[in-house]
């Protein structure tokens, strides 16, 4: 057994603590080259990772970069410096902890190049730029200890992979370097220690003790919740209640635009005036930095959030968390409820508040789920997407000349990349160096050229632009929104730009829980002034759609499946009740579909209960065949239980669309033009380096030169449909479908046992639906029947024609 | 197609976003852009998919092909530059000829390629026919049967079902504007400060796309 240094062992001692067993065992593996930690947050996760590092620093102090921390969030990372400094300046130790993210100065990431600090934490996209730079080697030489936190949540995007190309090139630059993985509790311990290798080495996976399960329930009351409805509006005075009977309470939800609703209200209603924030990713950054401020400073008794405050940030006296509308996914509402009472072997509470019936089903069966400790299965993670090592060897470039053998040594270190072969490799080569195009057309202004067997950047000059568009965030195009003013005016927020474009002077919104009017657009900025007024429109955020996973819609079918609900909530009982004589409510042998008008449209609702993949895959299905018989699909949404088409014509006979043969004749060509297509190329355009980043200079100056990124995709479609970047999108796209396979079982399984019922509205169950996010457009014939329509419309209002 | 009038003369917006006036055996393209991947590559070594230039001239031949008109115009940016312009490679210069072949073609020169090029055809800054004047960038009032491009006008319409927004044709008493036929040219919404202060109250907006639809110009 490591000991700890008498000088670290008596601070824990002075404060009456106690070595946990992990933090011991993390110790002890010190030397180990790769290694997991799994532990619940508050558990003392992050000393554990860093107490090696102060130890070795305590044992030999040196100079230069010892350990770097890495953090999904730049909030984590300012957090971990505070925390992380108590301890070394009371025990004294002579060690420097520096962070560093997009809002570090220019001077000081200059010095801190020069002279890097003995702990640095940072962001996977500043340490992806720090290792772009010609001085990296110099900077991560001395390198001992990488720790990843929250590597659970990164593990799940293309940040990860990032990053883990990244630690493949830090362990090139500095041979010994070991690496800490820091995880919430997972399903898959597994997974993740892959993820973390450094391959072919193993990773030791360390569990800490999970604690005592969490308090958690649904929150009652006096009202009745809506049938359909997002936001849980109804239940503001319950949550006020809540909040003036604990410390300070976390109110999370799952989109932004809800959180802003839910805020508005929650003042209205707030006759104490109890002090309440809101914190969003949306909210300009001075205005989230005032909450996260006051937050520290405890003077806040709530906080209306969203995901921008999902991570494992310890922050004051948390004492209740509570999640507005269904939590959707086990996983995540268990993590969140982590941030409640961060002391350990304290039960944290948390209450779930669903904001319409349906998602009480939904909180009763997560709730069994989070009882039975069935947490919700990861997707395995798939091999690392190709766009995020195309700009990795562009990346690697701009640092420095390399071998093509050598980057590919190394990046079969990482783990998302074990198992890409050479071929890959140099296919993403090509494409950097030449643009991989069928037609040779660029041999003269190739980025990157081979000389003495080595790989460099043709015009030195080019690593900045490739600097500037690191990163794996794909972010909407977002307006800033200011209040008209003299100079400027204060900064807002963001809205989105297809949601500013729909906005006339005079119209008014939500943003920051407060309401303003539209003004006019100046420049790239949307001018607001405030103005009271009943019934703003909202902001749209397109939000993260949140998948339930198919455990849980497994779950939910069980319950539909029971004579009576004793369990659930009275109004919720006669609510599926009345489902069920209207309708039907969906058996698991037979697919219940319902068609009905609503809003001059016709509606068609499949609830196959199969997962959002799988959903999604069937709205393409059924969209493309609906197209060919002419009933002229607008568009269609996927949730995990049921996908809603909304068309011009009503849909009489749905058997027809659910004939095997033929299945997938034509549907490639369809799928190919398809809106998720062209979104995910966009995203893969980006980070791999096809096109630029849009920043906010570019966008301003000449908006007639830039054209969409769908123009580049149906022109490669056309013209070179073997191109590396088609390759890309169609394996990235299909991450978010599942194989025909599924489909086709499901249709299988429930042959001759449609039951298509035609009803003349919208019935209880499918009411939830038209609130969910996540809509997917149809660009076939009722695209052109509306546009003649709307302009015919117009032509005769202006008295013309 | 949506034939229209304007200054007296009988014209025909085809959905490519080309101008047809049958009366004068004429077709007019604008912002052709040809060579604009090129430019890109040698001015910020960006390296997008270098098929607009193919698929620009594709769509023109079907256009050709269908009208078989005497005379084109091509109203000015025709290359994305003039250098563009002067390293086409082989087989494109060659299909430009054969496009040529057997009819007047007319370069109006554009701020993108203001000088001429080796390709035959003549070449002018702007050229009158009959009551209309076509040149490349649009004049201050007061003009009269002005038929200009640059602009690359495109133009929305909020539908019960969703916003749809293609590249128009704009036109007024006194002026036409095409919208940029070339592959790979972005839009200027009709919303814009510009295209408001150029066009009349009462000027309208002919869409692009499947087919050619008329309606007000969208203001806001």
């Amino acid at each position: 057994m490591t000991q700890l240094p008498q000088p670290l062992h008596d601070w824990f001692a002075a404060r009456g603590w106690e070595i946990h067993p992990h933090q011991q065992a993390m110790l002890d593996a010190a030397h180990a080259p790769s290694t997991l930690l799994i532990a619940p947050t508050g558990g003392g996760k992050t000393m554990a990772g860093f107490l090696p590092t102060l130890a070795d620093l305590h044992m030999s102090p040196r100079a230069g970069l010892h350990t770097l921390y890495i953090s999904p969030l730049k909030a984590l990372a300012a957090d971990i410096k505070r925390n992380l400094r108590t301890p070394v300046e009371e025990i004294g130790m002579d060690i420097r902890i520096e962070d560093r993210s997009g809002d570090t100065t220019y001077t000081q990431k200059r010095k801190q190049r020069a002279d890097p600090p003995h702990i640095l934490l940072t962001t996977p996209e500043s340490l992806a730029l720090l290792l772009s730079y010609e001085d990296a080697p110099r900077i991560f030489n001395g390198l001992q200890r990488v720790v990843v936190d929250e590597i659970h949540a990164l593990a799940e995007s293309k940040r990860g992979d990032q990053l883990m190309l990244g630690l493949s090139r830090l362990q090139a630059l500095a041979p010994d370097l070991r690496r800490v993985g820091l995880s919430a509790t997972v399903e898959d311990p597994e997974a993740i220690a892959r993820f973390l290798a450094y391959h072919p080495q193993p990773t030791k996976i360390i569990h800490a003790d999970p604690g005592p399960a969490p308090d958690i329930s649904m929150l009652e009351t006096d009202v009745a919740p809506p049938w359909s409805g997002g936001g849980g509006r109804y239940a503001i005075p319950a949550v006020l209640e809540q909040v003036k009977q604990h410390n300070t309470t976390l109110i999370f939800h799952n989109t932004r635009a809800q959180a802003e609703i839910f805020f508005h209200h929650l003042w209205l209603a707030n006759e104490d005036q109890l002090p309440i924030g809101i914190h969003h990713g949306s909210l300009a950054r001075e205005q989230r930095m005032k909450v996260e401020q006051a937050m520290v400073e405890g003077s806040l008794k709530a906080i209306v959030c969203t995901g921008s405050l999902d991570l494992g940030i310890d922050w004051g006296d948390v004492d209740l968390v509570i999640q507005i509308g269904a939590p959707k996914n086990v996983k995540r509402l268990v993590q969140r409820i982590g941030r409640a009472n961060h002391r350990y072997n304290a039960p944290s509470k948390a209450l779930l508040v669903p904001a319409n019936r349906f998602e009480i089903v939904e909180c009763k069966a997560a709730l069994d789920a989070v009882k039975e400790h069935d947490l919700d299965g990861e997707e395995p993670r798939s091999k690392g997407p190709r766009d995020v090592l195309c700009q990795h060897i562009l990346a690697s470039a701009a640092s420095g000349p390399f071998a093509a053998d050598d980057l590919y040594g190394e990046v079969i270190t990482a783990g998302p990349y074990a198992k890409l072969t050479r071929d890959d490799f140099d296919r993403c080569l090509d494409f950097c160096a030449t643009g991989g195009y069928a037609l040779r057309a660029y041999d003269r202004y190739q980025r990157i050229v081979e000389r003495d067997g080595k790989w460099q950047l043709r015009d030195p000059r080019s690593a900045a632009q490739i600097r500037m568009n690191i990163g794996t965030i794909i972010d909407t195009e977002m307006l800033k929104v200011r209040l008209k003013g003299r100079r400027g005016g204060s900064a807002l927020g963001e809205v989105e730009e297809a949601f500013a474009s729909t906005l006339s002077q005079g119209d008014t919104f939500l943003i920051g829980g407060q309401i303003v009017r539209y003004e006019g657009l100046n420049e790239m900025t949307v001018e607001v002034t405030r103005r009271a007024s009943d019934n703003p429109k909202v902001a749209v955020f397109s939000g993260t759609k949140f998948a339930n996973t198919t455990q849980l819609s497994q779950r939910i079918m069980r319950l539909l499946q029971q004579d009576s609900w004793p369990d659930l909530p009275a109004h919720t009982a006669q609510w599926l009740t009345l489902q069920r004589e209207r309708s039907k409510l969906p058996e698991p042998s037979r697919l219940l579909i319902e068609s009905f008008p609503q809003d001059s449209r016709e509606y068609t609702v499949i609830y196959g209960f199969a997962g959002r993949n799988a959903m999604q895959t069937l709205g393409l299905l059924l969209t493309q065949r609906m197209e060919e018989q002419g009933l002229g699909p607008l568009g269609f949404l996927a949730t995990d239980y049921a996908t809603m088409i909304w068309s011009l014509q009503p849909v009489s006979d749905a058997t027809p669309l659910f004939k095997m043969d033929n299945l997938r004749q034509g549907l490639e060509d369809w799928l190919a033009g398809n809106a998720v297509m062209k979104r995910t190329f966009r995203a893969s355009a980006i980070i791999s380096g096809l096109i630029d980043r849009m920043t906010r200079g570019k966008r301003k100056s000449g908006r007639q030169a830039t054209f969409s990124s769908d123009i580049l995709y149906d022109t490669l479609r056309k013209y070179d449909p073997d191109h590396l970047m088609l390759d890309i999108t169609r394996e990235e796209a299909m991450k978010g479908l599942i194989d025909f396979g599924r489909i086709e079982e499901m249709i299988t399984r429930t042959r001759g046992a449609i039951d298509h019922l035609q009803l003349d509205r919208v019935t209880p169950l499918a009411a939830p639906l038209f609130l969910e996010i996540g809509r997917v457009p149809i660009k076939g014939a009722a695209e052109e029947r509306l546009v003649a329509e709307e302009a015919s419309l117009l032509m005769a209002k202006a008295g013309l024609e | 197609m949506k034939p229209f009038s304007f200054c007296g003369a009988d014209l025909v917006a085809l959905p490519s976003g080309a101008l047809l006036w049958p009366a004068q055996n004429l077709l007019t393209v604008s912002d052709l852009h040809l060579g604009k991947s090129e430019r890109i590559a040698r001015r910020s070594g960006q390296m997008l998919p270098p098929y607009e230039t193919l698929d620009t001239l594709t769509r023109l031949q079907t256009d050709l092909d269908a009208h078989t008109p005497e005379h084109v115009i091509c109203l000015g940016d025709s290359f994305d530059d003039l250098e563009a312009g002067a390293h086409m490679p082989e087989n494109i210069t060659d299909w430009i000829t054969r496009l040529m072949a057997g009819r007047s073609w007319t370069w109006i020169e554009g701020n993108h390629d203001p000088g001429p090029l080796n390709l035959g055809g003549s070449h002018r800054a702007q050229q009158s026919i009959a009551r209309l004047t076509f040149r490349h960038i649009a004049q201050p009032a007061p003009t009269s049967g002005e038929v200009s491009g640059h602009y690359h006008p495109k133009a929305s319409l909020r539908t019960r079902g969703r916003t749809v927004t293609r590249p128009c044709f704009l036109y007024d008493q006194t002026r036409l504007i095409l919208p940029a036929y070339g592959t790979y040219t972005g839009g200027l919404r009709t919303n814009a400060a510009t295209l408001q202060s150029l066009m009349a109250q009462d000027a309208r907006a002919i869409l692009t796309g499947a087919s050619a639809v008329e309606i007000p110009m969208p203001r806001s």
